[in-house]
């Protein structure tokens, strides 16, 4: 099997938040995943944006404005 | 249940709030006034289904919440809004080598749970989503913040689930960058 680039994992991890992935394509990422802190950092950081961004709705963020 | 003048004065302070809100999801300042009035209108109308429950501002959101989807509806069916091309795509691959490889590897973030208790570190996310291109915020606030699944906001804005897909990843990616840049890397 050819390995992902980072460019394609990335792309990956962010299509993985909305769609379910295919079952190559989950081992191949796993497989980058697991030799690559960058690409890590940033599908945990992804994820991260999801939870934020939900907060959104819930904090006044701007009362003082 | 409150006297209805009550009522109206609490819902006329949560206004600035919904009216926030709605902008960071239309871009158009018109379209949020328009969708926050119809909301306090339906949330006058049904003062009565909110009885009994606790947060009137969760309550509200989620009138409101629907009122976009429907203005982000009437939005998609008017030529408007300019397409955001692919050009935008060679700014974004300045992350990435041409083989494909980080540029500039992530950096871990520091106490990312912290922030989420900080008013300040929203306000940098604000304002991390008010720099992306209009529509790429769209697709990306009615995913993450509406929570739509990707065949509907397919279907609103009138895109390819493949065109969806790659403005979701572009709004991930620019955002990650963004907050690096002025939350979690200063
Ligand atoms: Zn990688």
């Amino acid at each position: 099997m050819r390995l992902l680039t980072c460019k394609e994992t990335t792309r990956l991890v962010s299509q993985g938040l909305d769609r379910e992935l295919a079952f190559g394509e989950r081992v191949a990422l796993r497989l980058h995943l697991a030799i690559c802190i960058g690409c890590r950092r940033a599908g945990r950081q992804m994820r991260y944006l999801r939870q934020a961004v939900r907060k959104l709705a819930v904090v006044d963020v701007r009362s003082s404005r | 249940m409150p006297a209805p003048d009550d009522f109206r004065s609490q819902l006329e302070t949560l206004r600035p709030y919904l009216l926030r809100y709605a902008g960071l999801q239309l871009r158009d300042a018109a379209a949020a006034e328009d969708c926050v009035q119809e909301a306090l209108l339906a949330a006058l109308a049904g003062q009565a289904s909110f009885a009994g429950r606790s947060n009137l501002r969760t309550w509200l959101t989620g009138i409101l919440k629907h009122k976009i989807v429907d203005a982000i509806r009437r939005q998609a069916r008017e030529p408007a809004l300019p397409q955001e091309g692919e050009d935008a795509a060679d700014e974004f691959d300045a992350l990435f080598r041409r083989n494909g490889h980080w540029a500039e590897r992530p950096a871990g973030w520091d106490d990312p749970d912290g922030a989420l208790e900080q008013a300040q570190f929203f306000r940098a996310l604000e304002q991390c989503l008010e720099r992306l291109p209009a529509r790429t915020a769209q697709a990306f606030m009615m995913r993450e913040h509406l929570g739509l699944e990707t065949p509907e906001i397919c279907k609103e804005l009138g895109i390819t689930p493949t065109h969806c897909w790659v403005m979701l990843y572009r709004a991930r990616m620019t955002l990650r960058e963004c907050l690096q840049q002025t939350w979690f890397g200063r």
